[in-house]
């Protein structure tokens, strides 16, 4: 790390954060690669070859095409239900509700879908878009106004929520919506017009050898939207400062005139529309219906996946696809080596923990030398001049 | 300095690994027949289902000479990608366990019409055409458990017998419907207590559950409990034991599980099907299409062997075997829901 400039002239000051920026993404890679160190010990400690291990770990997540896009496929639900989460803990909530907000959304989705079964394409596509984001979105939206009324504090709600949901879709779709003879708790397909195309032909066309059958779709471009427009609300709109100055001192902000109420169901809304998104990969993009239990954890996934990524919209999209190469590789190593499924979430498991120790690690030395840097160049340039770091 | 090498020495171990392994990657035999079987949640090890197709999996394997894997899906789209990487890895014969699979394995038949594949369990549509390379394998479990549901009408002291059953789907009402049809054929007073353990895929793998739900049953007068779920019934033979009543298995011979206790076992010969439908396509005459197992083909039965022949006497046998070619004969209609 660089010694604290202390005549803080511009061009220092932007050289310095040029090489925080490339601690930054350092700091992950390396927590990465001791991470993988460890899961290889872990997996000689069993009597399995490491290498053997990590090449077909690797082999699963990138020999070829079809490969890379499965790991963006595996990344899209979980970048969604990240986003959710670090949204929220923007505003200083805990949304652990990510899992029944995507059920919703999906729900929802499916069943706008199901009531318009002539609309045309450009019409029902952000009809059903906007039905995910909303079901989600309303659905996370109870227990904010339960805290942001009565103070019922979201953990216990959210994780509530969770349980109502699943179970309310599960009845719907068993007792109403199932399609009819057959035992798959699903319901009908979509109509076609609601479907979301794959990505398959386009990379065809620009010689990228992707298979036909690859699930990747065109919601994995709307993932990347939604990081984008995590990071636009946040930053770029006053709405999103609230939501910050709220997560920072609720109290500071609501004598600073903040609507603290307001805000904090505002955010959880939002919070829950990026999870209800989840159903833009799911429904539109892969299965075109709604099966019951599809999730099996993508909303738990996402609290991971937000921490991992330290709550950033952008940090949740790198998280996310370390979590889509994870799993993905898990697959290729369940499939063709000995190594029991066990011992795969095992060093999934403790690939994750290393990585958030690593990387905290790391910014608490590049925090300690920041603070120290911050007081000298707050007298040169009068104010903060480098980016946020939580 | 310290830094340096704090950064440096995981990228040369990595590439250490990556370039270690393109060695080590085994060649792999072409001409050995390959089987993949793919398991339901659940997984290998739940003593019932999942292990009953896998039992007969490792009996082709003892009887010839072919190559097996077997893989769990941690995800429900792991489900399609599993298969599929299967196939691409050229494997002949590809099994899904559950009818979760029937959607998944349908797109992947079609996209490699030349390996085979099964389905256990499978979810027909209505005047489906399956292609050539893929069976849906049915089980009319409805048969099987009415005769179980008459073993349990007759030796019911209390006139209450129940049924506990996984996940709340159509495919385990079967179970339930042919249960009660049977113990009321056995004992037209009977009265049926039925509970499910869930209604997420999660409820075939709760012993804990099972348990809490059987000692409900047994607490209020029920002495005989048959369950369709799972693992989740692990919990059941417990508690059939721990409070001196009887159980009724499922899917395997679940007899020996708790001699004494278990009253017998709706077996569903998945074994005899995963092992009939690879010898097929060992000896090339494998066909695609629907396949029913019922009693007629022993499909489906009911399990006597040293552990319960204490607990059932020859007159019940008897009174079963009746009713069996009654089915058999179509004099008796067994509801399947």
């Amino acid at each position: 790390m660089s010694s604290p400039g202390a005549s803080g002239t511009a061009t220092r000051v932007s050289r310095i954060a040029g090489t925080e920026r490339i601690v930054d993404v350092l700091a992950p890679l390396v927590a990465v690669l001791a991470a993988f160190l460890v899961g290889g010990l872990v997996v000689a400690a069993i009597g399995e070859s490491p290498l053997r291990f990590y090449s077909t770990l690797f082999r699963g997540a990138f020999a070829n095409a079809d490969s890379v896009g499965l790991v963006l496929f595996n990344a899209t639900p979980l970048i969604f239900a990240g986003l959710a989460v670090a949204f929220a803990f923007r505003a200083g909530l805990f949304n652990i509700g990510g899992e029944g907000q995507l059920y919703i959304g999906s729900f929802v989705c499916t069943w706008v879908a199901l009531q318009l079964p002539g609309a045309p394409r450009v019409l029902l596509i952000p009809v059903l878009i906007l039905a995910s984001a909303a079901g989600g979105g309303l659905w996370a939206a109870i227990p904010g106004y339960l805290k942001a009324r009565l103070g019922v504090h979201e953990v216990i709600n959210t994780i509530m929520m969770n349980f109502i949901a699943v179970g309310l879709t599960s009845y719907l779709v068993i007792n109403i919506f199932k399609e009819a003879g057959q035992m798959t708790p699903q319901t009908a397909t979509i109509p076609i017009a609601g479907e979301l195309p794959r990505l398959a032909y386009f990379f065809q066309s620009l010689g990228v050898p992707l298979p036909a059958a690859n699930p990747l779709n065109v919601s994995f471009l709307i993932a990347l939207a939604a990081v984008w427009l995590a990071w636009f609300i946040l930053h770029r709109t006053t709405l999103g400062y609230e939501i910050r100055a709220v997560g920072h001192n609720a109290s500071a902000a609501e004598c600073a005139g903040i609507n603290v109420r307001r805000t904090l169901v505002l955010a959880m809304l939002l919070s829950g529309a990026f999870a209800g998104l989840v159903a833009t990969n799911e429904v539109m993009g892969f299965r075109h219906r709604f099966l019951d239990n599809f999730s099996s954890g993508i909303g738990f996934m996402g609290i991971a996946v937000a921490l991992l990524g330290r709550n950033s919209p952008f940090g949740v999209l790198f998280a996310a696809l370390l979590f889509g190469v994870l799993n993905t590789g898990a697959l290729e190593v369940d499939l063709f080596t000995d190594v029991p499924r066990e011992l795969i979430l095992v060093v999934q498991a403790v690939t994750i923990i290393l990585v958030v120790v690593g990387n905290e690690i790391v910014r608490r030395r590049r925090e300690g030398g920041a603070t120290s840097r911050r007081r000298s160049e707050a007298t040169a340039i009068g104010q903060d001049g480098s980016a946020e770091a939580s | 300095m310290r830094k340096l090498t704090f950064l440096v020495l995981p990228l040369v171990l990595l590439s250490l690994v990556v370039t270690g392994c393109r060695q080590s990657t085994p060649s792999q035999d072409a001409d050995v027949f390959k089987v993949g079987m793919v398991f339901d949640v659940g997984g290998k090890g739940d003593k019932s289902f999942n292990d009953s197709a896998y039992r007969g999996l490792l009996r082709v394997a003892d009887d010839f000479e072919i190559e097996h894997r077997e893989f769990e899906p941690g995800q429900d789209a792991d489900r399609e990608t599993g298969l599929r990487k299967l196939a691409q890895a050229g494997f002949d014969v590809i099994i899904g366990v559950g009818f979760l699979f029937s959607d998944s394995i349908r797109s992947v038949a079609a996209d490699y019409p030349d390996v085979r594949f099964a389905c256990v369990d499978f979810d027909t549509r209505p005047n489906e055409q399956l292609p050539d390379n893929l069976v849906g394998l049915v089980f009319r479990e409805e048969e099987g458990s009415f005769l179980v549901g008459v073993v349990a009408g007759l030796k019911s002291k209390t006139g209450r017998v129940g049924f506990i059953g996984g996940m709340d789907v159509p495919l385990i009402h079967r179970f339930e419907a042919g249960y009660i049809a049977g113990a009321r054929y056995a004992n037209p007073a009977v009265s049926v207590t039925v509970g499910y353990a869930g209604s997420t895929p999660q409820a075939f793998a709760d012993p804990a559950k099972g348990k809490e739900l059987a000692m409900l049953q047994y607490g209020r007068g029920v002495d005989v409990i048959y369950h369709a779920s799972g693992n989740t019934g692990i919990g059941v033979i417990e508690a059939a034991r721990e409070t001196g009543n009887f159980a009724i298995g499922v899917d395997s011979n679940q007899n020996y599980m708790a001699p004494g206790y278990v009253l017998t076992s709706m077996v569903k010969r998945v074994d005899n099907a995963v092992y009939a439908v690879v010898l097929e396509a060992l000896e090339n005459r494998f066909e695609g299409g629907v396949e029913e197992l019922g009693l007629a083909e022993d499909g489906v039965g009911y399990a006597m062997d040293d552990y319960n022949a204490g607990l059932i006497s020859e007159d019940m046998v008897e009174m079963v075997e009746a009713a069996r070619m009654k089915i058999i004969a179509g004099e008796i209609d067994v509801p399947r829901e």
